[in-house]
């Protein structure tokens, strides 16, 4: 047995070296800053004022260019309101409703279960708003520009930070010796560190609901709460049940260690064989 | 499978099993029916857990499918509607995604338990081949899942396998009308999805038609042991009921924990977010990588120069396990008394996970800052040639050249001398 442990003990040590030998050489000109998120962790929850700064932020800026497909107004009573006033917010929203006699076509107010509808109506307005570049559906923004590393957690990007990173890490100018193609900004975190979308926060570019004051960190940090939410709406649920599956699975297998134990006593030590 | 000497108790069972004798076959085969020898390890617990994943992918294939839609404008919303709608839809998504990876974890674990034990060493070689069968049915499983919810990785994933298959050009056009064939078309498209979708629901249960094989095949040796000496006398063997029952289920159950983690904690640690952009033919991620599992191939196949020769590479490095039991030479099955054997076989491991590191990698990645630097394509052809050398050259010398260690007469007699030991 001990031999065992020794021989994987080494397996993982080759293996490691190697490894770390060869992450030596992952290096970019800039770093991303890791930011603490409430929602993060075994026990996180999400903020839910957050949340609700966040979803101000997308309506009343992002929305002019970003679409957020996959979700309907009825999710938004996971960020805290009520059935009534997500009523409310869904009947700010017009859609449209089919013809009438005329053949003109009517609109109809939003409803709960009606989806955030898009600011473009097809890429091609997309692209020729935002001068051929394609601003990309939120829907699952904050889960498609992750990248979670297993062996070496210290090398994660998490879709948060990687978002408020976008958002805060503009240069007026491009660095000495970079040349920004027509149309482009600066960006450290953006690959290629050039982007076609212009800065889109700056402080007090809104007026929080609930008065906080709305330095651009602050609208980074809520709008990225808002979109990670936005991906995986299900954290919560997920994390609450799987506390409870291992705090039940680790008793069942303490018991059941304890059952094999007893099972196998007399034939571990031999006692069968004298 | 085992046949056995079943005494039914109850009045019915004995009407039933006069009819079918179903009940005996199972009494047999994972009752107290089946003798199994007396000393297996942990490392035994493996082939239950891979039978219990086999069962977890079919559960809950079944019922996302009962969601899904397999076409090329509603794959992707599909899924995100199982996620976000269907009432525990995410968990049967999160469990069947990380269940295909833990999946492949605990089958790796399992071959590479026979590797060390040489249970793959006569009589057991059709039990070998069929482990092996599985193994590459789970393969082609995983890969045409993978493409199923139709994101950037699915499609340029199945795009750059399926053109390896274009290598097998051979005479004028075969290798496009091969193409052709797998992609129903003239690229990756709708139906490609539709036949993907069709065979993944299908080779899951060629699969556990193999299985059933692969306990047949296994029944009649009986199990290989940590000794790797056959088990013959009666002190040698236990009842599988209740000694090995009680244990799988303690491994099974800790083995559930583990999973659970990956499942509500860390459930897409395992995938590449790249998945959750949906499918778009007009615009090619900087970096395509498969599924982890299929890694350490990945980067034979790109270390090899020639693309058909890569390819060739790539199937050889898998299909060179068949001709294991006649490389190995060695009268002894365990490496337990081989340890030059034993050491190569850690190597050969600990070069299998660099060379899978490496499949992450560009190919003109610089890894090593020696000199020049080395890229990560001069060290993929140096793991490629270690990989190919152990079953060619040092298998075949090592175990006929070896001097092994003295190994006991029977199975109860080492529990015996351990006995007198303590
Ligand atoms: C005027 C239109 C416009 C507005 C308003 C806007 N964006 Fe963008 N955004 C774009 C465009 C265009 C791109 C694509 C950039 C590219 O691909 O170079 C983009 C890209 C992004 C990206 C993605 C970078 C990537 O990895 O692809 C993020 C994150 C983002 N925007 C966040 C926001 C947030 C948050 C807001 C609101 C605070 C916002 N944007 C408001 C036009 C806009
Ligand atoms: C050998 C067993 C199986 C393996 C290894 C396997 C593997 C996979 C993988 C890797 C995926 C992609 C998951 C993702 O990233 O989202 C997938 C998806 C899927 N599989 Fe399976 N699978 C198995 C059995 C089955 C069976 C038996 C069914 C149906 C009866 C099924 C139905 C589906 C469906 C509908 C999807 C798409 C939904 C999704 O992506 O989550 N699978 N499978």
């Amino acid at each position: 047995m001990l031999k065992l442990v020794k021989n994987i003990g080494l397996m993982v040590i080759i293996a490691l070296g190697g490894i770390t030998m060869a992450q030596a050489s992952g290096d970019s000109a800039y770093h991303l800053k890791k930011n603490d998120w409430p929602h993060a962790g075994p026990f996180g929850k999400f903020d839910k004022a957050a949340l609700q700064r966040g979803l101000q932020v997308y309506k009343e800026v992002c929305a002019a260019c970003h679409s957020l497909n996959m979700v309907a107004f009825r999710e938004l009573t996971a960020l805290g309101y009520s059935a009534d006033e997500v009523k409310a917010f869904a009947s700010e929203y017009e859609f449209a409703d089919g013809v009438n006699d005329d053949g003109d076509v009517k609109y109809r107010k939003g409803l709960p279960q009606d989806y955030f509808p898009a600011p473009f109506a097809s890429e091609t307005e997309a692209r020729d708003s935002n001068s051929g570049a394609l601003p990309p559906d939120f829907s699952l923004l904050g889960k498609s520009r992750e990248h979670l590393s297993m062996f070496t957690p210290w090398n994660s990007i998490y879709g948060e930070d990687y978002i408020v990173g976008i958002l805060t890490t503009y240069h007026e100018e491009a660095p000495h010796g970079v040349v920004l193609a027509e149309g482009m900004h600066f960006n450290e975190a953006f690959p290629g560190n050039q982007i076609a979308m212009a800065p889109p926060i700056s402080d007090d570019l809104v007026e929080y609901a609930d008065g906080t004051p709305a330095t651009m960190e602050q609208i980074a940090h809520d709008v990225a709460t808002f979109m990670y939410w936005a991906a995986e709406p299900k954290m919560e649920v997920r994390k609450a049940m799987g506390l409870k599956v291992i705090i039940y699975m680790s008793i069942l297998t303490i018991l059941l260690y304890f059952v094999n134990k007893r099972v196998w006593k007399k034939v571990k030590k031999g006692d069968d064989l004298v | 499978m085992g046949s056995s000497n079943y005494e039914p108790t109850s009045k019915a069972a004995k009407w039933f099993e006069e009819r079918l004798p179903i009940l005996g076959l199972i009494h047999g085969t994972l009752g107290a029916g089946y003798k199994a020898p007396r000393n297996l390890n942990y490392w035994w617990n493996f082939g239950s857990l891979a039978g219990f994943m086999l069962v977890v992918q079919i559960i809950t294939g079944i019922v996302l499918v009962m969601h899904y839609t397999p076409h090329v404008d509603m794959a992707f919303r599909s899924v995100e509607h199982i996620m976000r709608d269907v009432n525990y839809g995410w968990l049967l998504r999160y469990t069947h995604a990380n269940g295909a990876s833990m999946f492949f974890v605990v089958v790796y674990i399992h071959i590479l338990r026979g590797m060390y034990f040489g249970s793959y060493k006569s009589p057991r070689e059709v039990l070998w081949f069929l482990g092996l069968v599985i193994y590459l049915l789970m393969m082609a499983t995983g890969f045409m899942g993978y493409v199923l919810p139709w994101g950037q990785m699915s499609f340029w994933g199945a795009t750059v396998i399926t053109n390896l298959f274009g290598a097998f050009d051979f005479y004028n056009g075969m290798g496009e009308s091969i193409l052709h064939l797998l992609w129903g078309g003239f690229s990756v498209d709708n139906p490609t999805l539709q036949r993907f979708f069709s065979l993944h629901y299908l080779l899951p249960f060629v699969i556990v038609g193999v299985v059933i094989l692969h306990i047949w095949a296994l029944h009649l040796p009986g199990s290989n042991n940590p000794l790797g000496i056959d088990a013959k006398g009666p002190g040698d063997k236990i009842p599988f009921h209740p000694y090995y029952t009680a244990k799988d289920a303690f491994g099974l159950s800790f083995f559930i924990v583990i999973l659970a983690i990956f499942i509500f904690y860390l459930p897409n640690i395992m995938g590449h977010p790249d998945n959750y952009i949906e499918a778009n033919p007009m615009v090619t991620p900087p970096h395509i990588v498969p599924e982890w599992y299929y890694l350490p191939f990945y980067t034979i196949l790109k270390a090899v120069p020639d693309k058909l020769l890569g390819v060739v590479a790539m199937f050889a490095s898998i299909l060179i396990f068949f001709v294991l039991p006649w490389l190995d030479g060695s009268k002894i099955r365990s490496a337990k008394f081989r340890p030059v054997t034993a050491f190569f076989f850690w190597l050969f491991i600990a070069n299998a996970i660099f060379l899978g590191y490496l499949g992450t990698k560009l190919p003109d990645e610089i890894m090593i800052h020696i000199g020049g630097g080395l890229d990560a394509l001069t060290l993929g052809r140096i793991g490629t040639i270690l990989y190919f050398a152990y079953f060619i050259v040092i298998v075949p010398l090592v175990s006929r050249m070896e001097s092994t260690k003295p190994v006991p007469t029977s199975i109860a007699q080492s529990v015996l001398d351990s006995r007198k030991e303590a």
